[in-house]
């Protein structure tokens, strides 16, 4: 019989040798120490806003929207937003920044953040290796040692918005930043995908993973959803959504489409140049599709908060 | 063991696909190329190391399938045309196939040494093995379980930019 996935048994129980998610039950009664809880507590204490950006799938998108999502926020020069990158094996974000060579510093108070902006603060394994080719050929436990240190050593300072770009998967990196991340608060996750069936069939596994950690969703959003020719202005599906897209998955799932954004082959060009996609093609229909995105996030994680403020 | 230096004594050229980065089509460039040989005349095996994300079962229409044990060990799915291509994917052990994988390093790693050894892949001229993207653990099981074979080398996949 299952001791039940909140108990002190769960994943240690006899019941449990087997169980599909005994690991996970495992996992979760072995969270951070209290001392280390505190720890990060208090680091994470001027953080106001988290949000982890996800997939099941790799390639769909999460460092580009990561990224412009950060982009969009730190355009309120009130707004203090930074950017983690814990994508230990393939680190995309110092190249999407422009942070490409950038070192990280050492100051009394920890590690200093790479800072875009005044009010855009960056961290990432890519300031840590010595060539960006180096490859990070790193198990579990080494993987989820750093990115414990990013949360405890890194000087964020006041935040108003975390953003947490992961690696594709269901793994050791979104269990660790999950369970750290609990010492203070996750506002949600947004799941990037792709519309066709191969990377739904993954994405879903993701949703799956949400619920089972109780990460709430803020919701979905649909990358290279249709292509406008920009000579014929023809639109073509080059990823045909051939189950429904994520439209279809978020209704059949209950979770928020938070909107579709198409293929530019700009997009692409930017984050290889390391500039903003939003302040390089102002005019794009994916500029638009993303600032619409990234309203609904802020929009969500305002009245979220509110709604917190309320209750206590 | 006995079983370990069968299951895998009778495939003659064993082929990773790899790539640091996801969806540049690992999946699929495995999955075209197994049915290339296939049509070519060779046997064929798929080991699909991609725990959280396996993509063969379906591009090969057997995401319903189920494995079955044998005296030596699992006995893959044969997919394709003409039933011919022997395939071992963890989409066929999960209940539901939206079920997540949620597994730390360790418990990957148990998983795909078996799948090395303990899957009964017979004679077969070629065994490509797709894996996840990254540089981790997955990957360095793999190599380690597969290192006392035949390794005949490594595909990189990526795209332009």
């Amino acid at each position: 019989e299952c001791p039940g996935t909140g108990s002190a048994q769960a994943g240690r129980a006899a019941a449990c040798q087997g169980c599909p998610n005994q690991g996970l039950c495992a996992a979760g009664a072995a969270g951070p120490d209290p001392a280390e809880a505190a720890e990060l507590r208090a680091r994470l204490r001027a953080v106001r806003h988290t949000v982890l950006v996800l997939s099941g799938k790799g390639g769909v998108g999460k460092s580009t929207f990561s990224a412009l999502l950060a982009h969009g926020l730190a355009a309120d020069e009130t707004k203090q937003v930074a950017l983690l990158d814990i994508d230990i094996c393939g680190p995309s974000i110092p190249k999407i920044m422009g942070l490409e060579g950038e070192q990280v510093h050492q100051s009394g108070s920890g590690w200093s953040p790479v800072y875009v902006e005044e009010n855009l603060g960056v961290m990432s394994v890519g300031f840590l290796l010595s060539s960006p080719d180096d490859a990070v050929i790193w198990r579990g436990p080494k993987k989820n040692g750093l990115i414990k240190q990013f949360l405890r050593d890194v000087d964020w300072g006041e935040v108003d918005y975390l953003i947490v770009d992961t690696p594709p998967g269901t793994s050791d990196e979104h269990l660790s930043i999950v369970q750290y991340l609990s010492a203070t608060h996750i506002d949600g996750a947004v799941i990037v995908t792709t519309p066709q069936e191969v990377s739904l069939q993954d994405v879903r596994k993701e949703i799956n993973f949400c619920r089972k950690v109780k990460l709430p969703i803020i919701g979905v959003v649909e990358n290279m959803s249709g292509f406008v020719c920009p000579k014929c202005k023809n639109e073509s599906q080059i990823f045909p959504p051939t189950t429904g897209g994520a439209e279809k998955m978020c209704q059949n799932l209950n979770v928020s489409l938070l909107g579709k954004v198409p293929l530019d082959p700009q997009i692409g060009k930017s984050c290889d140049r390391g500039q903003s996609f939003l302040a390089e093609a102002p005019e794009s229909p994916a500029t638009l599709s993303y600032r619409n995105i990234i309203q609904r996030i802020q929009e969500y994680c305002e009245q979220h908060h509110f709604q917190e403020e309320k209750i206590m | 063991t006995l079983a370990e230096r069968t299951n895998l004594a009778g495939v003659r050229h064993i082929l990773l696909v790899l790539s640091g980065k996801g969806g540049v089509g690992k999946s699929t460039i495995s999955t075209e190329l197994a049915l290339a040989l296939r049509n070519a005349g060779k046997r064929v095996g798929i080991l699909d190391v991609d725990l959280c994300g396996p993509s063969i079962p379906r591009m090969l229409r057997a995401q319903d399938s189920a494995v079955h044990q044998c005296d030596s060990g699992w006995v893959p799915v044969f997919v394709g045309q003409d039933e011919a291509i022997a395939l071992m994917s963890i989409g066929f052990l999960l209940e539901r196939p939206d079920d997540a994988v949620v597994w730390r390093g360790p418990k990957k790693n148990a998983l795909i040494k078996q799948f090395v050894t303990d899957v009964a892949w017979g004679d077969l001229d070629f065994l490509i093995v797709d894996t996840p993207p990254g540089t981790s653990d997955e990957h360095i099981s793999t190599v380690e379980a597969l290192r006392p074979y035949q390794l005949l080398g490594a595909i990189l996949v990526t795209t332009p930019q």
